[in-house]
């Protein structure tokens, strides 16, 4: 078993320091994408075109952040020449900002969706399955960040399991939305609204169960991408590799 | 699962026992070079090599890296016998070539050092001219003929990258070269006399970073024709021209495995610290 959180005690402090820095920061920019995603689901369920108008503003810090995380690690990369454990802290971290700027973009979708639903006047019908899945979704990225912080597998396993859970939720949602539609055919503007935030909310769990190949890549060097869940579940629990 | 991984458990110790490790039990038998069994080495009575086993892959580069005093270059030594100059010396174990043992009473050691070469850290050209430099080791066997020499001298100088440098002051005192085209000499000197093995001690830490590519390219084009073990204190030079790693850390062989993953993932947490700049 790998060491938590340790990438410390190089020799070089300077160097220590810039780690943490990356890391550091990355962590702030996914607390702030987790927020997006979270009000974004609540400007939806409320129909509150202040909140959404925020999240759009919001996507622009979140593309700033991931630009400037993103040169930080390259600066090291040209600077320091990382080798093993800290080589592939800086690869996964230049790799969940790319994720975790497309969750920002699909939380910025969902509050579109939102100001156009109440520009066509709300629906007569409840969208508890965005309150659903959004607060899974949002779950499934706080529980990707916190693998990361804590160099936390097993934890990183789980998100991706709750992937699973989240694609069946999302299957049964669009079933339901495509009888209510064909039931009511004037809501098929309003319910199209519904679909494509859906859609939205199921992509950031993709990112968030991508987050959490990346940790496993982060603490094991095995690369988990493209492999069924049981495969990843193999590689997490061989402790020799 | 859990008898799983029982097994594989115990399967690692057994090969870290036997001293073969997984990248070596994926060598073929017909492309190893150099065998290394339980090798001890002492200088009087301090012992500086401990129970040393490794495999050195035919036409491979193999670099061996760790702090100072590690081991690696008595290491790279005992490859061709530069170790029986050091009155003290000792070895227990043994070190085959081609299967046959180099420290076997039987051999002759100048046969085993014409077969395998080595270069040092500091280039050491002869005071003579490039031509009569090259033209060395052929003429202590007694070659003498001018077409030959000619003729070896030009492929060799070409195998080491320097025939267009060189070739309008072929015979031009060598020392008067650069220290970049003195190293590369020096190897022209060593493939000269066809040598299946070139130990290369170093080769580049006395030169400025364009030699230093330049002779990281030479390793690249003479693993083609020769098995390649080089010493580095340059990590990021081990990670560039290697095909296998070897870190050694006080007498002992820590961890051997290709070098893609030894510099990415290494199974060791000393190979870790060290590659990675940490303090243990």
């Amino acid at each position: 078993m790998k060491e938590k959180n340790s990438h410390t005690h190089h020799i070089s402090q300077q160097f220590n320091t810039e780690l943490d820095d990356i890391k550091t920061r990355m962590l702030e920019m996914g607390g702030l994408v987790e927020k997006q995603v979270a009000d974004a689901t609540n400007a939806f369920m409320s129909l509150d075109t202040g909140l959404a108008e925020e999240v759009k503003r919001g996507d622009k810090l979140v593309n700033a952040l991931e630009v400037s995380i993103d040169e930080d690690c390259t600066i090291i990369l040209a600077r320091r020449q990382p080798a093993a454990s800290d080589l592939r802290l800086v690869l996964s971290i230049s790799k969940i900002l790319s994720d975790l700027e497309r969750m920002g973009d699909e939380a910025s979708k969902v509050a579109d969706s939102a100001i156009k639903l109440t520009e066509l006047g709300g629906l007569p019908r409840s969208v508890l399955e965005i309150r659903h899945i959004g607060d899974h979704v949002a779950g499934m990225v706080r529980g990707s960040l916190d693998a990361f912080a804590r160099f936390d597998i097993d934890l990183a396993l789980e998100v991706a399991e709750e992937d699973k859970a989240v694609d069946l939720e999302y299957g049964t949602a669009m079933r339901s939305l495509v009888t209510y539609m064909i039931e009511d055919p004037r809501t098929i503007s309003s319910v199209l609204q519904v679909m494509w935030a859906l859609r939205s909310l199921e992509r950031v769990g993709d990112h968030a169960r991508n987050i959490a190949e990346h940790v496993i890549y982060l603490v094991k060097g095995a690369n988990v991408r493209h492999v069924n869940i049981e495969e990843m579940a193999a590689t997490v629990q061989d402790q020799q590799s | 699962m859990t008898t799983e991984k029982a097994a594989v458990k115990s399967h690692a110790i057994n090969m870290e026992s036997l001293g073969r490790t997984r990248v070596e039990q994926s060598i073929h038998d017909e492309d190893i070079t150099l065998t290394v069994d339980n090798l001890d080495l002492y200088y009087g009575e301090k012992q500086a090599l401990f129970d040393v086993n490794m495999v050195i892959p035919r036409k491979k580069v193999t670099a061996f890296i760790g702090p100072s005093g590690c081991g690696k270059s008595t290491l790279l030594r005992c490859f061709n016998r530069m170790n029986d100059l050091v009155d003290t010396c000792r070895v227990d174990g043994g070190i085959s070539l081609d299967g046959s043992n180099i420290y076997d009473k039987r051999v002759d050691v100048a046969t085993l050092r014409r077969r395998v070469g080595m270069v040092f850290q500091k280039p050491n050209p002869f005071p003579k001219s490039i031509y009569e430099n090259v033209a060395y080791g052929l003429r202590i066997q007694g070659i003498n003929k001018k077409r030959v020499l000619d003729e070896v001298v030009e492929r060799s100088l070409r195998g080491a990258a320097l025939w267009d440098e060189v070739k309008d002051r072929l015979h031009d005192n060598a020392l008067g070269m650069s220290g970049g085209q003195q190293q590369r000499l020096v190897i022209a000197r060593t493939i000269a006399v066809e040598p299946e093995v070139l130990l290369l001690d170093e080769p580049a830490s006395a030169l400025d970073p364009i030699s230093t590519l330049k002779i990281e390219e030479l390793i690249y084009e003479l693993k083609d024709k020769y098995t390649i073990v080089i010493v580095t204190h340059n990590m990021q030079q081990a990670a560039r021209v290697s095909d296998y790693t070897a870190f050694m850390y006080i007498g002992k062989l820590i961890e051997f495995d290709n070098t893609d993953i030894l510099f990415t993932n290494p199974s060791n947490k000393q190979t870790e610290d060290y590659i990675t700049g940490r303090y243990g």
